[in-house]
């Protein structure tokens, strides 16, 4: 009993290098987090500036500074922080190796979220490009350019390690992601600064085609950034949430390659009855229409995925998250390719009906299935057994839910009835509505909108917690005594 | 890939490709039917619709359709079948005088109707949706006008604004008093301004406001405070004020004097459109 040998529990085994890079997919995820509940909050500012006008706050919190500041928070930062933890994860497990570099996984991580902060508050100062999306002035967008091809680089490096001999689905979609952003981006900010010292610049584009290519670019971010690189991600965490294979290995490789052949054709769709030639608002329309079965692939890869596995959809909170988004999906893909056709784009452009289009996309579909992926991910990354309240999730599901129906149909009925406004004469020949009354009518619909939004960053918050506490087990609670002072001071 | 297991789904009968990524297969199931059949027609429809309308480039420039469609003919035809409506009407006003309108009910009416949509789109911002005014937006209403009130007048200030760019425009323009009176002395003229119908002096501030108005204000106001048209000067001893009757307004009034811009409407509007809501200020209830 006393012998000085070593006993097995003694002996230093050499510690075997971590399997795969977690540590950073853990600082993209809260990074993700942080950024959702910022860009959910101010949404919900918005709303109730567009319900009430007195909730603009002269001269940095005006809706047009903070308009961008939402959009990209909720694009940029939430959604690609999670495509970043996302894709790292992925291309990680699924190629079975780690990171190509972990330093230059840390240098796009840093280098990241300081060009979301040098965009953000450019637009509180006003400085801004004037592009939907785009907005960054040319000195983040050089900066993010350089951040961009190290991901790049990364990413392919690490797939040219993969121990399978083929790339998995998911990885195609997310690779579609990366490189097309790169050539989005890069087209789109093509421009010259006044000076060196000058935040301000000038687009190489000018006139129609400089509207053309920003809608080119416009409608790709979405097509690429809230669609293939999500798609990445619902094929990967599907399959593994529901434990079972992808439905149709065929399905994936024909709408993979329709979807993003097709997608890039789509931009014009946004400039139709404007100075745009005929023909290519043609195009943009039909490409759009022709576009709807490929979107529809990747529901159906998602969905069918369950296929004898649907009882579990019945009391795992998780997988919920990750099939609403997918209907979700499915109905704003549907809805895009009909809002391209002439004629209907007619009565809801620039409607309100847009806006709802764009948040049954964003809130059901984007942010939907980043709440599955994030659900399955902490506790993974954390190592914990599962997340810390099953019951908060479900809360969490249903409260964003209805905050969502609240969303979309309060700017559906919105935005026809003020596209039948706009265009309503009497028989006398004269519009029947002023402009101020459109607004007016627009006012109850507002407010429920703005109670939609509350209601899903309410949920978001409930997430945060349920994070928090899944991450940070408190030490159970040591029965103490009463401390004397206390005692003596009663 | 025979180095692959190929192995057969329990829950749906269906194979595997063979691959296998961190636990994840796939199942060899075919793309469905329904779906490439649904496809199919999306792109039969769009290869229709590129034959019908103006649709792919070529060299010297784009295929043009069947039919010629432009979306410029489009607009062509959308604004006729609007003309049509309006059709004789239009034309009709288009050729008769204020006079002639007024003396006509329907078209009295159109125009009426025409000038209330113009009015709203392009005057109700700052005169109010129903010409009701605000502070230094003057009520249209009301009988109080400030360059006159019957319809050429009316019609000839939306034509060249007030202070605006028009070579014509008004040009009312009272100096700053603050630089030529003292401050007791404004203060005892906004005294007057501010009750000039009193028949018994109240105070002697007031006594000495009148005296300085007769001084310095008459010239434009008139003797009794009646105002000048001509020239723009208001009306002051109504119950009517553009910026506000109270004692400290109207010192801030008299100091550093007003001077509210309305845009020329001339280029903006067309002609008809700017008779038509002529006719529409002038029926508002104060058109002379």
């Amino acid at each position: 009993m006393t012998t000085l040998q070593p006993t097995a529990e003694t002996v230093p085994v050499p510690a075997a290098p971590p399997r795969y890079d977690e540590t950073i997919l853990k600082y993209f995820t809260i990074a993700a987090m942080f950024w959702a509940i910022a860009g959910f909050a101010v949404g919900v500012l918005l709303a109730l500036q567009m319900a009430f006008p007195a909730f603009n706050l002269e001269p940095y919190l005006t809706f047009g500074r903070v308009r961008p500041l939402h959009t990209s928070a909720v694009i940029f930062a939430f959604g690609g922080n999670i495509l970043f933890a996302t894709s790292y994860h992925v291309v990680q497990r699924t190629c079975q190796t780690r990171l190509y570099s972990t330093k230059m996984a840390w240098f796009h991580f840093w280098g990241y979220q300081a060009f979301i902060l040098m965009a953000g508050l450019g637009y509180l100062f006003g400085v801004t490009q004037g592009k939907e999306y785009a907005e960054p002035e040319w000195y983040a967008d050089l900066w993010l350019t350089v951040v961009w091809v190290v991901y790049l680089v990364n990413y392919l490096m690490t797939l040219t390690r993969r121990k399978e001999k083929h790339i998995y689905v998911a990885n195609w979609f997310f690779l579609a992601f990366i490189v097309t952003v790169a050539i989005l981006h890069l087209c789109n900010n093509v421009s010259l600064p006044v000076s060196v010292v000058s935040v301000k610049s000038y687009s190489l584009w000018a006139g129609v085609q400089s509207a053309l290519i920003q809608w080119w670019y416009g409608h790709n971010a979405v097509g690429f950034f809230l669609t293939a690189g999500f798609l990445g991600m619902m094929y990967y965490y599907i399959p593994k949430q529901a434990d079972r294979p992808v439905y149709s290995y065929r399905l994936s490789i024909i709408h993979f390659w329709s979807l993003i052949f097709i997608y890039i054709w789509a931009g014009p769709h946004h400039l139709l009855y404007t100075s745009l030639p005929d023909w290519a608002q043609t195009l943009g329309m039909t490409f759009s229409i022709m576009l709807w079965m490929p979107s529809w692939g990747g529901m159906i890869n998602g969905m069918m995925t369950l296929s004898g596995a649907w009882h579990k959809l019945r009391d795992d909170p998780i997988l919920q998250f990750m099939i609403i988004a997918l209907a979700f999906y499915g109905m704003s893909t549907f809805e895009g390719p009909l809002m391209s056709i002439k004629t209907v784009n007619a009565l809801s452009h620039y409607t309100n009906w847009t806006v709802g289009h764009v948040h049954a996309g964003a809130l059901g579909w984007v942010a939907y299935i980043s709440f599955g992926a994030i659900y399955y991910l902490v506790p993974h990354l954390w190592k914990k057994p599962a997340m810390f309240s099953k019951t908060l999730i479900s809360v969490h599901l249903w409260i964003s839910t209805v905050g969502i129906v609240l969303y979309i149909t309060s700017m559906w009925v919105a935005g026809i009835m003020q596209g039948l406004m706009w265009r309503a004469y009497d028989e006398m020949g004269f519009l029947t509505y002023s402009f101020v009354e459109v607004v007016q009518a627009m006012h109850p619909y507002y407010i429920i909108r703005a109670l939609g939004g509350l209601l899903f960053l309410a949920g978001g918050l409930i997430m945060a917690w349920n994070i928090w506490r899944t991450i940070h087990v408190p030490k159970p609670r040591i029965a103490r005594k009463p401390k004397p002072a206390l005692a003596a001071a009663q | 890939m025979t180095e692959h297991h190929e192995e057969v789904d329990d829950a749906t009968g269906t194979k595997t490709t063979g691959h296998e990524w961190d636990g994840l297969k796939e199942l060899d199931t075919p793309a469905p039917r329904w779906w490439l059949i649904v496809w199919m027609v999306t792109i039969v429809f769009a290869i229709g619709y590129w034959v019908v309308y103006p649709a792919w480039p070529t060299i010297s420039g784009h295929t043009g359709g069947l039919f010629g469609w432009t979306q410029y003919e489009k607009l062509k035809v959308d604004q006729a079948q609007i003309a049509t409506r309006q059709g004789e009407y239009r034309r009709k006003f288009h050729a008769s005088s204020f006079e002639q309108v007024a003396g006509d009910p329907q078209l009295f009416e159109f125009a009426r109707a025409g000038g209330s949509v113009v009015f709203k789109e392009n005057c109700a911002a700052c005169h109010g949706a129903g010409g009701e005014g605000r502070k230094g937006y003057p009520n249209l209403n009301d009988d109080d006008w400030l360059f006159g009130g019957d319809i050429h007048q009316i019609y000839h200030t939306i034509e060249v604004g007030s202070r605006s760019t028009h070579a014509d425009t008004h040009m009312a323009m009272m100096p700053a008093f603050g630089a030529i009176l003292k401050r007791q002395e404004i203060d005892d003229l906004a005294t007057y301004v501010g009750s000039m119908n009193a028949t018994q002096p109240p105070s002697v501030a007031w006594v000495n406001g009148q005296v300085l108005f007769q001084a310095n204000c008459v010239s434009c106001h008139g003797a009794t405070g009646e105002g000048n048209r001509e020239l723009g000067a208001p009306r002051l001893n109504d119950a009517i004020w553009l910026y506000g009757g109270d004692h400290e307004t109207l010192v801030e009034t008299i100091t550093r004097a007003r001077a509210g811009v309305m845009p020329t409407w001339q280029h903006r509007l067309a002609p008809d459109d700017q008779r038509m809501v002529a006719v529409y200020v002038h029926s508002l209830g104060g058109g002379e």
